[in-house]
């Protein structure tokens, strides 16, 4: 066994090298002309950081997608051309763990804060790593924004679901460095309870995948069931790198729920998840399957086969293609520019882009803390989906939801849900 | 050991497990009464306990013939397993076969695909004997166990890769790293149900098949090693690689020999655990080949039969640990039992032959 756990010693190593590598060479191809105006005062930098590397990544390319649309639209430059706008797209998942990787994280974090130019850090994906970039990123009040960390302990205090120390936790210099421009999974796990309650639910089984978004979320997903009436039989966490669940499938089909709800991400194995529960007998018109937005992706309809018919997720916010008015033009404009369909994050990293390029055109100067003051202060900014503003917290005030379900393999917009 | 520092350690250990224990959902008059009032559910774990046991010890047996032979921990292994999946799944897509089509239309496909899983993956396993381990031999014992891992490194980069060509095939859906859907091909016969038994044990032929091919495997390696000519050679050349040599067996052959047995026993395992699971991903070789190697020590690495033993008890603790105590500690559990038995018997449970070689 001592080899065993060498060998995985070694192997984080060698990985690091591997990653340090590569982003060396990325830093290399960014944005053209990035270094050579380093020094002087007329240009800002952007960097965001997602996880390219894992099965997110069709997810977070088109976040970036997102985020180069509106900076194209702004031909990357503010204040009336005054300003040039840099960005540059970091990763922060490794091919071994073939997710976000916490080292890789912190890594990039260090690397904003490093570069004098950088004003605003637009990530992270996960909320997990936000919590490692925030406090490196307050200290040197650069301000960050995220498109899709929906964890509340970030910004706020929720009774049940946040530790005692948050959020000041990640706010060492007593300053609010972060917003997000989506709402958060309290909300979520509402709006999950709620559309469960609609849809007959009476008896309803739990699981998690043990990490902070999908425990959080089934947390507060448990508590709101709960108050609506809905019977919780027993919530657990699995192991997401398990070949199989078929045993603790056997186990929940034996207490006769009408609905397991998981708590996470595709790449925790929810597609396994959803198999076994049919092979051993679970049939989708007795028991439903729910989960959250991190399952909210092309990956998981592929990953579960014709398994996953049937299956369904909230998301807050609306499809893209759903999207009206703003919306609707910015969905338009997206597919002519990428040829692709926008996975439902994208509209976020538009926005979140906006945010920022919003607060250098009110500052017009490359300065961290101012920028990060206007950003905060964030007023009835017109969004793709409506107009928000951030409140106290760094936390949008605008939330609307979304329930989707699996039809033939694809995610399909069933109804809008509301708070 | 001593005597008493045996004793020590047992207090220790019974204590961490009356303390930790019901954290970890210890609660036995719980799980007695589970169990008295649903003796089927008890069946029906022991069942999916076998099946994936019997997975995990064919990949297990993978470790510990290469171990017995040359002492070397292959941590390749598991990811040759996982490429053995990627083969499958590619195979059956140039066949034509996918998760609309019948089990009689899929006999001939799925018999092909296992030869060509095997075949190419006994070769890279030989291959990579020839290339990355054979030039080791009479190294320091670290070197050839780096490169094991560097082997591994490079079979996981293969999958990633393997599992982002969709442009050439389409089984491998739209991302590179996502798991991947492997079609739904054995029968899902109910046995005891066509047999007029009524009872809510779900034991189909698919699980029928699975098992069936999983003990052929390891009755046929079994007598293979025990009774062949070219079995004796390996055993001989696993107890004393020169005195082998001087009675002419040829030694590089016989390792090249059981690299390819062990390279075919992944590729059959990957088919299995795609027809079983239903679902392949790149990274799967990494934990089953935790498991597996667990398995192999749990069992006394070097010893095929306790390969075997380790597999079933794995598959068996978790199974049990999912039902009665909580999915969340059946790592925990699993990794319990090792330590315990490790404590009492160093060399696992079969572990004779190795002791017999230190």
């Amino acid at each position: 066994m001592n080899l065993c756990f060498q060998k995985s010693r070694i192997r984080h190593f060698i990985w690091v090298l591997w990653v340090i590598s590569i982003c060396s060479s990325c830093g290399a191809n960014g944005q053209p002309g990035g270094d050579a105006s380093a020094d002087n005062g007329n240009t800002v930098k952007i960097v965001s950081s997602f996880p390219l590397t894992g099965s997110d990544v069709g997810q977070d390319q088109t976040i970036v997608n997102g985020i180069k649309q509106a900076l194209s639209e702004a031909n990357y430059t503010a204040c009336s051309g005054k300003l040039k706008i840099d960005y540059q797209s970091l990763d922060d998942a490794t091919a071994a763990s073939g997710k976000w990787d916490p080292a890789q994280e912190t890594a990039n974090a260090n690397k904003a804060v490093a570069e004098k130019n950088v004003v605003a850090y637009i990530g992270t994906f996960n909320s997990g790593a936000a919590k490692l970039s925030i406090p490196i990123l307050n200290q040197a009040n650069i301000f960050m924004v995220s498109p899709a960390n929906t964890y509340p302990g970030l910004t706020k205090a929720v009774k049940g679901s946040t530790a005692p120390n948050e959020p000041n936790v990640y706010y060492p210099n007593g300053k609010r460095n972060y917003a997000r421009v989506v709402a958060t999974d309290d909300l979520q796990g509402k709006l999950a309870a709620n559309w469960a309650k609609l849809l007959g639910v009476k008896k309803v089984y739990i699981l998690d995948d043990q990490e902070l978004y999908g425990k959080g979320i089934a947390d507060i997903f448990e508590e709101d069931s709960k108050k609506l009436g809905i019977q919780v039989l027993g919530h657990e966490g699995i192991d997401p790198k398990a070949a199989d669940y078929k045993a603790l499938m056997t186990k929940i089909k034996a207490l006769n729920p009408d609905l397991i709800y998981f708590g996470g991400i595709t790449a925790n194995n929810a597609g396994q998840l959803v198999k076994d529960m049919r092979s051993v007998g679970m049939a989708p018109d007795q028991v439903k399957f729910m989960g959250p937005d991190g399952i909210f992706d092309q990956a998981f309809a592929d990953a579960a086969g014709p398994a996953g018919n049937g299956a369904y997720a909230t998301f807050l916010g609306l499809p893209p293609k759903e999207l009206t008015g703003a919306g609707q033009k910015w969905y338009k404009s997206y597919k002519s520019t990428y040829h692709s369909e926008p996975e439902p994050y994208a509209s976020y990293g538009y926005e979140s882009a906006e945010v920022v390029i919003n607060a250098i055109n009110k500052v017009c100067k490359n300065d961290r803390d101012a920028l990060r003051e206007a950003a905060m202060n964030t007023k009835d900014l017109k969004g793709l989906s409506g107009t928000f503003s951030f409140d106290k917290n760094g936390d949008t005030t605008l939330a609307i939801g979304s329930g989707n379900e699996v039809k033939n393999g694809k995610w399909t917009f069933v109804k809008m849900l509301k708070f | 050991m001593k005597r008493w520092q045996k004793i020590f350690l047992f207090l220790a250990l019974a204590y961490s497990v009356l303390l930790l224990g019901p954290i970890a959902g210890l609660d036995i008059p719980r799980i007695t009464r589970d169990v008295v009032s649903h003796p089927e559910t008890l069946v029906q774990q022991l069942l999916i306990g076998l099946i994936n046991g019997a997975i995990i010890a064919i990949i297990a047996l993978g470790y510990t013939l290469v171990y017995g032979i040359i002492e070397l921990i292959n941590f390749a292994h598991g990811d040759l397993y996982m490429l053995g999946a990627f083969t499958s799944l590619t195979a059956l897509g140039a066949f034509g076969v996918d998760g609309s089509a019948t089990f009689q239309a899929s006999i001939l496909p799925i018999f092909l695909t296992l030869i060509l899983a095997t075949t190419i993956c006994a070769g890279l396993n030989v291959l990579t004997e020839r290339f990355a381990y054979r030039p080791l031999r009479n190294a320091p014992r670290l070197a050839p166990l780096i490169s094991a891992i560097g082997v591994s490194f490079i079979f996981q980069n293969i999958g990633l890769f393997w599992g982002g060509l969709r442009a050439f095939l389409p089984v491998m859906g739209n991302n590179a790293a996502a798991p991947k859907d492997f079609p739904d091909l054995l029968p899902h016969i109910n046995i005891l149900k066509s047999l007029g038994i009524q009872s809510n044990i779900n034991f189909t032929t698919k699980e029928l098949i699975v098992l069936v091919a999983a003990l052929a495997l390891m009755v046929g390696l079994q007598l293979f090693v025990q009774y062949t000519r070219p079995g004796k050679a390996m055993r001989a050349v696993a107890q004393n690689r020169d005195a082998a040599r001087i009675m002419g067996i040829n030694v590089d052959q016989i390792i090249a020999l059981t690299f390819l047995i062990g390279g075919g026993l992944a590729g059959t395992a990957g088919l299995l655990i795609g027809l079983y699971n239903n679902t392949i991903v790149f990274t799967m070789g990494f934990t089953a080949g935790l498991r597996a190697f667990t398995a192999a020590v749990l069992g006394g690495i070097g010893n095929i039969i306790g390969a075997m033993l380790g597999g079933v008890l794995i598959g068996l603790i978790s199974a049990l640990s999912d039902q009665y105590l909580s999915s969340r500690w059946t790592n925990a559990w699993i990794f319990a039992v090792l330590v315990v038995i490790l404590v009492f018997r160093p060399g696992g449970l079969l572990g004779e032959n190795v002791q017999e070689k230190v």
